[in-house]
């Protein structure tokens, strides 16, 4: 065909037939937005299956049959044994927010404020929002890791031939477990990081002792308290059923089992965050 | 008796079955050959519902395994898997003792650790291997705790996924010994899938030769070495030339 019509529609390549410069900026952007489009769908279908998987593991819970020893097993490894990364995060982090807050206060003559704002910035927000990440790095990990490896070496489908559920064996009494210690291990850490601010106020900013718990008494609301408990037995949840998901969900292989632990941890870390968010809205906004 | 009827199943673009139509006769014990890859264990994971298949139907004693009460259904079952697959967070009598210890088997805590014990001194493994850990036991011991396991709660049908695999001649000898004593023993229908010749001859009463997503060639083991099937005699003899298709 020739003309100028025919012209006009052809291709706009180069002399020597390779496309040219618009044409491959066009290819360029499709396969940008293509990527896009495959991430939001990829996004969208996991934010989907962990629904699913979270709606599961909730009508589990109630319905028999209940493995109690696991249950216990999972609350040893998960409350008792995080005690130790918890309590220092708090230590540290209490200690550090008191000369945060008394140098920052001296700005404009509130010093004062350290014991009410270290007591309240601990139990409402660090407090559980530290624990919870500390948990996530070591709880969510493990579990995607063991579970991800069970998967592997078809110890998973060993169970179902045993006539046993891997959701409720494996998956239940984690994330009870994780979503009952978590608001334990928030409120000694609350306790632990309050302590590492006295600390500091008393030792290095020159408080009085008895004055500065009777201000971290006395400003401190059960409301305070409660809410951060709340935020912890929440973050508990996600942490055990993102370890449980992502290691029920393990590739094959060591390489597998790796990716299944960082998607656990990462995605655990993510969430609690975005929780937070959502709960210090829901209890806290005007 | 199992039958699987016209059975299909692919992974994405790869048909692995392609319409598998097998007998297993009760009380007999079926071994399932074919080159790695082929699909046999597949197969088997379809009957119990470990994987599903595209279509196809699956009945045991008449019955349709999808419209067949779970619990019951798996309680009539055992299984080997090829790398034993046991629960290396418990110990070895808690492994074999699992179905006894939970769910519609349960038994209480003594009597289960006394059949488990029983079962490892059926598999040749003396009461001190109870108490210690898959992680401490050898290839061979794991394989025969992982076989223990599988009879503990005398099924009425048993698995043996690939039981010689990764064993040296010797104790691959003693697990087939095992396996035929145990099956004539407890009149229990078996599958056994294996490429290892050695294992068919000592375990087989039949023989189903897979390739290509179908059963090739089914029939006794005594018919084995002269079935006029050219891909059972190319694979029963390991040549390189013949129907099957070998990669180098």
């Amino acid at each position: 065909m020739t003309g100028p019509g025919a012209a006009g529609a052809a291709p706009k390549g180069t002399e020597d037939g390779r496309p040219g410069p618009a044409r491959r900026l066009l290819a360029w952007l499709m396969a940008a937005l293509a990527s896009v489009g495959r991430s939001s769908l990829h996004l969208l279908a996991s934010v989907g299956q962990v629904a699913i998987y979270a709606g599961l593991t909730v009508t589990h819970m109630v319905r028999p049959p209940f493995y109690g020893r696991e249950f216990l097993n999972a609350l040893l490894t998960i409350g008792y044994f995080s005690l130790p990364v918890v309590g220092l995060t708090a230590l540290f982090t209490g200690g550090a927010l008191a000369l945060q807050i008394y140098a920052g206060g001296a700005r404009f003559s509130a010093e004062a404020v350290v014991p009410s704002i270290v007591a309240i910035g601990m139990v409402r927000e660090l407090g559980p929002v530290l624990g919870g990440l500390m948990v996530a790095g070591r709880v969510a990990a493990s579990i995607a890791a063991e579970i991800g490896t069970m998967k592997v070496t078809e110890q998973i489908d060993a169970l179902v031939t045993l006539s046993t559920d891997p959701m409720k064996y494996l998956t239940v009494p984690r994330v009870l477990a994780a979503t009952l210690a978590l608001p334990v291990l928030v409120g000694v850490g609350d306790a632990i990081g309050i302590l590492g601010g006295y600390l500091v106020g008393i030792t290095t900013l020159d408080f009085n002792a008895a004055a500065y718990l009777k201000n971290t008494v006395d400003f401190l609301e059960t409301w305070d308290v409660v809410s951060g408990l709340i935020k912890g037995a929440a973050f508990g949840f996600i942490v055990a059923l993102m370890g449980c998901f992502h290691g029920m969900r393990s590739g094959r292989g060591a390489r597998g089992v790796g990716r299944a632990t960082i998607d656990a941890v990462v995605s655990a870390s993510i969430l609690i965050l975005a929780a937070n968010f959502l709960l210090t809205n829901l209890f806290f906004a005007a | 008796m199992i039958e699987l009827r016209d059975i299909h199943k692919s992974f994405g673009s790869k048909h692995v079955l392609r319409g598998v139509d097998l007998h297993v006769e009760k009380g007999t014990s079926m071994v399932v050959i074919g080159g790695s890859g082929t699909g046999k264990s597949v197969t088997i994971r379809t009957v119990l519902g470990l994987v599903r298949p595209d279509r196809g139907q699956i009945l045991v004693d008449g019955q349709d395994v999808t419209l067949a009460d779970r619990d019951s259904f798996l309680a009539r079952f055992g299984m080997l898997f090829q790398a034993g697959a046991l629960f290396d967070s418990m110990p070895v009598w808690q492994n074999v003792a699992f179905r006894l210890l939970r769910g519609s088997l349960r038994r209480p805590r003594e009597e289960a650790r006394a059949i488990a014990i029983e079962k490892l001194r059926r598999v040749g493994l003396k009461p001190d291997v109870a108490e210690l850990y898959p992680a401490e036991l050898s290839g061979g011991m794991q394989k025969r705790v992982a076989l223990a396991r599988a009879i503990a709660a005398e099924p009425e049908i048993i698995f043996f996924d690939e039981p010689t695999a990764g064993l040296d001649p010797i104790m691959s000898g003693v697990i087939n010994d095992l396996i035929r004593e145990i099956v004539t023993d407890m009149g229990a229908t078996t599958i056994t899938i294996t490429h290892d010749m050695t294992s068919v001859r000592t375990i087989a009463d039949n023989v189903a030769m897979l390739h290509d997503g179908i059963i090739q060639w089914t029939g006794p083991v005594s018919r084995l070495d002269h079935s006029g099937n050219p891909y059972l005699d190319q694979f029963v003899h390991g040549r390189a030339d013949g129907p099957i298709e070998a990669i180098r």
